[in-house]
């Protein structure tokens, strides 16, 4: 079983979102980064779970600039076999899909598993981008996922609830919560990722989109406080003035 | 070059996420001068179809192949993509569906996609669209740089207003053939009559305020009175008071409802990065200091415990006052 896990780097929750030069670019001095949630959770410990099983190999692959090698590090020091980076900033969620499908596309990975979105452009795109761009079956939004006999059987949420599908290897899932229990790197982890191999590949340029302007949502108003014996009036405002009741 | 809106249905009834999708279309084809049209795959209720006129749809195209009723992301996406191949823009809802077909459409089609937009294009000058970054803590423009564009619409992000007309719902095949469905549905499993959490106007929500799972009846009463969907805080479906498919937030869902009620939520970042969207946020906690209220329109600081009763009681008497 040959997976390969492409994850991300993004700023922490609680890092202050602001902007320069005219809005146009995310300011990122005094912001932590930390690989994305989904991906370091769920996608990149369900892909060791399965090899740890089925015998095979976990690389992680990430679109970024040489800084985010210590990211790339902690993937590996989580369990991954070994690494790759695309040698780009990451602008355009097209342009990052098509970086991942250009090298997975002759490596011959059984399964290519994403997390189901970054936690700072929020695209929920990229799965879905390499499947079409490789040709295979996609599941999207997978809380679970079991491989066996060329097959993956997967519980994918729906409006409601969730269905399990089943699809043919290879295929393109995009994890989410329940997949998998976080793990933490241990000391021997830690340094084995020092020695574990790290491509550095070219990528190509090609975007679809671009951010033009950045802004900040309107500032909220100010909290109505209610008294807590009183609740005809919270029901009052809700109708009279809210008009969401 | 038209608009395409994709259509689904549910249980026969355009679902509501879809509605939106039909009139962003419509909009969208009025800035640019041109029609909106309908894709709708698999069975769907005619009368329900040609309504998508009032929404400013002229026309839908309509392939009733059963095989689209059980969902494949690569089929709907190659169907979308032929009967698209004159059009210009396609709208979709960023629901669940949507998350899986519109990244396909996009490479499909070689049309730049805004993933969960919140507001009409700009179409004077260059095509831009807005859409929630940073858990919705700032609003991108982006710009669609190719001739073809692809728009999934967050949900519950527009109002939709409905007019005079009826569409004309054409019968087509989209040229899909049975090798194109790959997924094979093994079982789905649905809540029955729960209202879906992504879905719902009204969400009734609490959290380890309400220390264990036995006390959630009263929040339970509260959202099936008031017909709203329920959901929780992370750490409530960690521990398994509630199931998981209420986890809000940024390891969960992402809701904009129209009413938001937090009961015992301390209101964390990675929690209102899933709840920020929604128009009006009510919240009901024992700490005046509990960061929820800096999110909040309504705030009540109280006890769970009486104040979920008395507002039970209070919404009674409204319902009963208003019919
Ligand atoms: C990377 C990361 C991702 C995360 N993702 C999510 C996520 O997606 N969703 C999420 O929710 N959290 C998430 N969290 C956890 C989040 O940081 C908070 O820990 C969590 O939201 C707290 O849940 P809570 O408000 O239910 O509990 P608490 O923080 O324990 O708050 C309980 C609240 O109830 C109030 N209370 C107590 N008794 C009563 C009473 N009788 N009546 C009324 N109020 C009462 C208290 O004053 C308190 O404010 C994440 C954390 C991390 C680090
Ligand atoms: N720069 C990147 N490099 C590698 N993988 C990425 C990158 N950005 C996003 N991904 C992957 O795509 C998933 C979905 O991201 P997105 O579609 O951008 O929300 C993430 O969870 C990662 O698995």
């Amino acid at each position: 079983m040959k997976i390969l896990v492409p994850v991300s780097k993004v700023p922490d929750t609680t890092s202050k979102v602001a902007f320069t030069e005219g809005n146009t670019k995310f300011a990122t001095d005094n912001v932590t980064y930390i690989l994305n949630p989904t991906d370091e959770w769920y996608s990149l410990v369900r892909a060791l779970e399965i090899v740890e099983k089925e015998g095979g190999s976990v690389t992680v692959i990430h679109q970024g600039e040489a800084d985010s090698e210590q990211f790339i590090r902690k993937a590996l020091a989580i369990g991954a076999n070994d690494a790759v980076r695309i040698d780009a900033a990451a602008t355009d969620g097209y342009n990052v899909a098509l970086n991942i499908a250009e090298y997975a596309k002759d490596k011959g990975f059984d399964l290519v598993i994403t997390g189901k979105e970054t936690i700072d452009y929020n695209g929920f795109q990229i799965g879905g981008m390499i499947a079409e761009m490789l040709n295979v079956p996609y599941v999207s939004l997978a809380s679970s996922l079991e491989v066996a006999g060329g097959k993956a059987t997967v519980s994918r949420d729906i409006e409601g609830g969730k269905e399990i599908v089943e699809v043919s290897l290879p295929c393109v899932i995009s994890a989410q919560k329940g997949m998998a229990e976080q793990r933490i790197p241990n000391m021997k982890g830690i340094m084995s990722a020092r020695t574990k191999p790290l491509a550095v590949v070219p990528a190509l340029t090609e975007t679809l989109t671009s951010i033009k302007v950045y802004d900040l949502p309107a500032a909220k108003t100010a909290v109505k406080l209610i008294d807590p014996e009183n609740m005809d009036e919270l029901i009052n405002l809700l109708h009279v003035e809210a008009k969401v009741i | 070059m038209s608009v395409i809106a994709y259509i689904e249905s549910n249980n026969n009834r355009v679902k509501k996420t879809s509605l939106e999708a039909a009139y962003y279309a419509a909009q969208t084809a009025k800035l640019l001068g041109t029609e909106a049209i309908a894709v709708a795959l698999g069975t769907h209720d005619a009368a329900e179809l040609a309504a998508l006129g009032q929404l400013g749809i002229t026309k839908v195209l309509h392939d009733a192949n059963a095989r689209f009723d059980s969902f494949d992301s690569g089929a709907v996406c190659k169907a979308i993509a032929t009967l698209a191949a004159n059009s210009s823009v396609v709208v979709l809802s960023y629901n669940q569906n949507g998350k899986a077909i519109a990244p396909r459409v996009s490479v499909r089609m070689k049309a730049g996609l805004i993933p969960g937009a919140t507001a009409l294009p700009e179409t004077n000058g260059d095509f831009v669209v807005s859409k929630n970054v940073f858990s919705g803590k700032a609003i991108a423009h982006y710009q669609i740089k190719t001739d073809k564009k692809v728009i999934a619409i967050t949900p519950n992000s527009l109002q939709i207003v409905r007019g005079e007309g009826s569409a004309a719902v054409e019968a087509v095949s989209s040229g899909v053939s049975d090798a194109d469905f790959v997924t094979v549905i093994k079982s789905e499993e649905k809540a029955s009559g729960k209202i879906a959490l992504t879905e719902a106007e009204l969400v009734v929500s609490a959290g380890r305020g309400l220390k264990g799972p036995e006390n959630w009846g009263m929040i339970e009463e509260l959202a099936n009175l008031m017909g709203a969907a329920t959901a929780c805080s992370r750490p409530v479906a960690d521990v398994h008071w509630r199931p998981h498919e209420e986890h809000v937030g940024q390891t969960g869902f992402t809701i904009r409802p129209n009413l938001y009620i937090a009961v015992g939520i301390s209101g964390a970042i990675q929690h209102l990065a899933g709840v920020n969207g929604s128009k009006t946020i009510v919240v009901v906690n024992t700490d005046p200091e509990a960061p929820f209220f800096k999110a909040a329109d309504y705030g009540v600081v109280g006890d769970a415990f009486t104040v979920v009763p008395k507002l039970i009681e209070s919404y009674k008497k409204f319902k009963a006052s208003s019919h």
